[in-house]
């Protein structure tokens, strides 16, 4: 069954600078055409693990395997055969667009005509075809970054790793990368990602794991950790500041599987949100707003951690 | 192997080669303006005053005695410049070196590909250089051709020592040190406009250490036609050595700089 081996495989993987932990014993396996995401807040171990799946950063300990190859002795095959989105852009600002697709097409030692053939079509997936012979320097954050997944598909890769691939980037632009990754994913490319959006991972991830403190916490589809780690409703309620804990206290005589008590925000995590809301109101409270919406994964998240994702 | 870390490197000299394209003009016309400048303003200006004074003492016009000094100078000015900020900028700014880390090149390969840009920065300048020189009668003996690659080691004594030292580098405040209190020195002190026996007799062992020395002494000597092959040797050898120091210590440096 070769198809069942895995793209990535990790047991007890580590990674410490010094005396600091940055990843603490994870597994995982990736297999080919999933898209799997590393979710949670800055300071997890997500981008540690990214970078040892990039072959730029040796484990210190555990085991780790990538397209059935040792990451340490034969990280240049394996290089050869992923494509990189980092954290932070690593254009050179100071070429044109093109000219820094030609650049790392050559590391990848691609011939000249492949390159501008894939140049014309990835320019054009990324929706900067117009922009091809202008400096890299004056576009704008959004555009680098389709430029960024550009370049990290010049050598077809069998997996695409991306390091918070929207974060910094407005709305409008986050919705753009996101249509272009989907696109990706239905084209059956292999995605890795981290991400601390909720919603990133919600739309783009067949399967996940929640990281918090460079462990791994919780691991499915968002789905099933929804339904695993939450329910299917959360009222929110927002009180005046000045009632805030009083309404706090009065609030716990509705029945739910869960209260959270937020700095600005009362969560009641219910089956059904429009029964609390009532019963909130047979109390005779009064919040100044409500709102009913169906669990998500940062539900799950300060349900495992105590902790809200943040932005 | 060696194939392999030789294409590998060629792949980021062309990184490199693609970057220049967009320099090179510029770049060429100060390689021409800066030995105009220097060599009728020292040369033919001040050296008026010298051939005047002590041609007896230097025993060929001043001209002829400083051309090939500042050929050295000219390699140890282009290796500084190449091998510092360019190199501090991929890693920092721009972040390039991580871009070409995230591909199949190794560190190595990164630092190689450079060092073969900058030889081929020293090539170009050097050959300026002695080529304007030339037009200024600086150069009399045909011997003075193999200054050129001397000219060339000299740089890379500078180059590799100092590319190791700069990829490590977290801020650019360094390199302001370098120029002042490094280059600016050597350039005025080890023998370019004068024989370093008019030092001090303590600073000259002194003098005897910097590379540009080393440079500075064989390039005048072959220019001049008077070299010996054992001077020659000491020379070549000492800033050969420093060369292959600092390719060992560029190969650890990358390496350390780019996978953490």
């Amino acid at each position: 069954m070769p198809d069942l081996q895995p793209l990535i495989y990790a047991r007890g993987l580590v990674k410490r600078f010094g005396s600091f932990t940055a990843v603490d014993g994870i597994d995982f396996d990736l297999t080919r055409g999933e898209a799997f995401g590393f979710l949670g807040p800055n300071g997890a171990g997500k981008s540690s693990t990214m970078r040892m799946i990039g072959c730029v950063s040796p484990p210190t300990g555990g085991e780790l395997s990538i397209l059935g190859m040792d990451p340490v002795a034969q990280g240049r095959e394996i290089r050869a055969r992923l494509g990189v989105v980092p954290q932070e852009d690593t254009l050179d600002v100071e070429l044109t667009v093109r000219e820094n697709l030609l650049v790392y097409g050559r590391y990848f030692g691609l011939p000249r005509d492949v390159i501008r053939e894939r140049t014309a079509e990835l320019l054009e997936f990324v929706q900067l075809s117009d922009r091809a012979a202008d400096q890299v320097e004056p576009l704008s954050g959004g555009m680098k970054r389709r430029l960024t997944i550009a370049r990290s598909l010049i050598n077809e890769p069998d997996i695409l790793l991306l390091d918070e691939p929207t974060t910094g980037l407005d709305p409008q632009a986050r919705h753009l990368v996101w249509d272009r990754l989907f696109r990706l994913k239905q084209q059956g490319v292999t995605l890795v990602l981290t991400t601390h959006y909720m919603d990133e991972a919600e739309q783009l991830c067949d399967r996940l794991v929640v990281m918090d403190g460079g462990k791994i916490v919780a691991s499915g589809s968002p789905r099933s950790l929804i339904g695993q780690y939450s329910t299917p409703e959360v009222l929110e309620l927002r009180f005046d500041p000045a009632d805030h804990d009083q309404a706090a206290e009065k609030v716990a005589a509705v029945p739910t599987e869960r209260r959270e008590v937020l700095a600005d925000r009362i969560l009641l995590y219910v089956a059904d949100g429009e029964t609390a809301l009532a019963a909130v109101h047979g109390l005779g409270l009064e919040p100044v707003t409500s709102l009913v919406r169906r669990s998500t994964l940062e539900d799950v998240f300060l349900r495992l951690t105590g902790r809200q994702l943040g932005d | 192997m060696t194939a392999v870390t030789g294409s590998l490197a060629a792949r980021q000299l062309r990184f490199w080669l693609t970057d220049y394209r967009r320099t090179w003009r510029g770049s060429i016309f100060s390689s021409v303006l800066s030995p105009v400048l220097f060599l009728s303003a020292m040369g033919l200006g001040l050296g008026t005053l010298v051939d005047a004074h002590s041609k007896a003492r230097l025993g060929v016009s001043y001209l002829e005695f400083l051309a090939p000094g500042l050929l050295a100078a000219t390699a140890m000015q282009t290796a500084v410049g190449e091998c510092t900020y360019p190199v501090f900028g991929s890693v920092k700014w721009n972040r390039t070196y991580q871009a070409a880390a995230a591909s199949p090149l190794r560190p190595a390969d990164i630092f190689h590909g450079h060092v073969l840009f900058c030889t081929l920065r020293l090539v170009m300048n050097c050959t300026i250089f002695m080529m304007v020189a030339a037009l200024f009668g600086a150069i009399t003996s045909r011997g003075a051709v193999l200054a050129l690659p001397v000219a060339v080691l000299t740089g890379l004594a500078f180059a590799t020592p100092i590319e190791a030292w700069a990829v490590t580098r977290t801020r650019d405040s360094s390199f302001a040190m370098i120029y002042r209190f490094g280059m600016i020195p050597m350039f005025l002190f080890s023998g370019t406009f004068f024989p370093v026996s008019q030092l001090p007799s303590w600073l000259q062992p002194v003098a005897y250490l910097t590379p540009l020395w080393h440079g500075v002494v064989l390039c005048r000597a072959l220019s001049l036609g008077v070299a010996t092959a054992g001077t020659a040797v000491g020379h070549i050898g000492y800033l050969a050595a420093l060369a292959i120091a600092g390719i060992v210590a560029g190969n650890r440096a990358y390496r350390r700089r780019l996978y953490v």
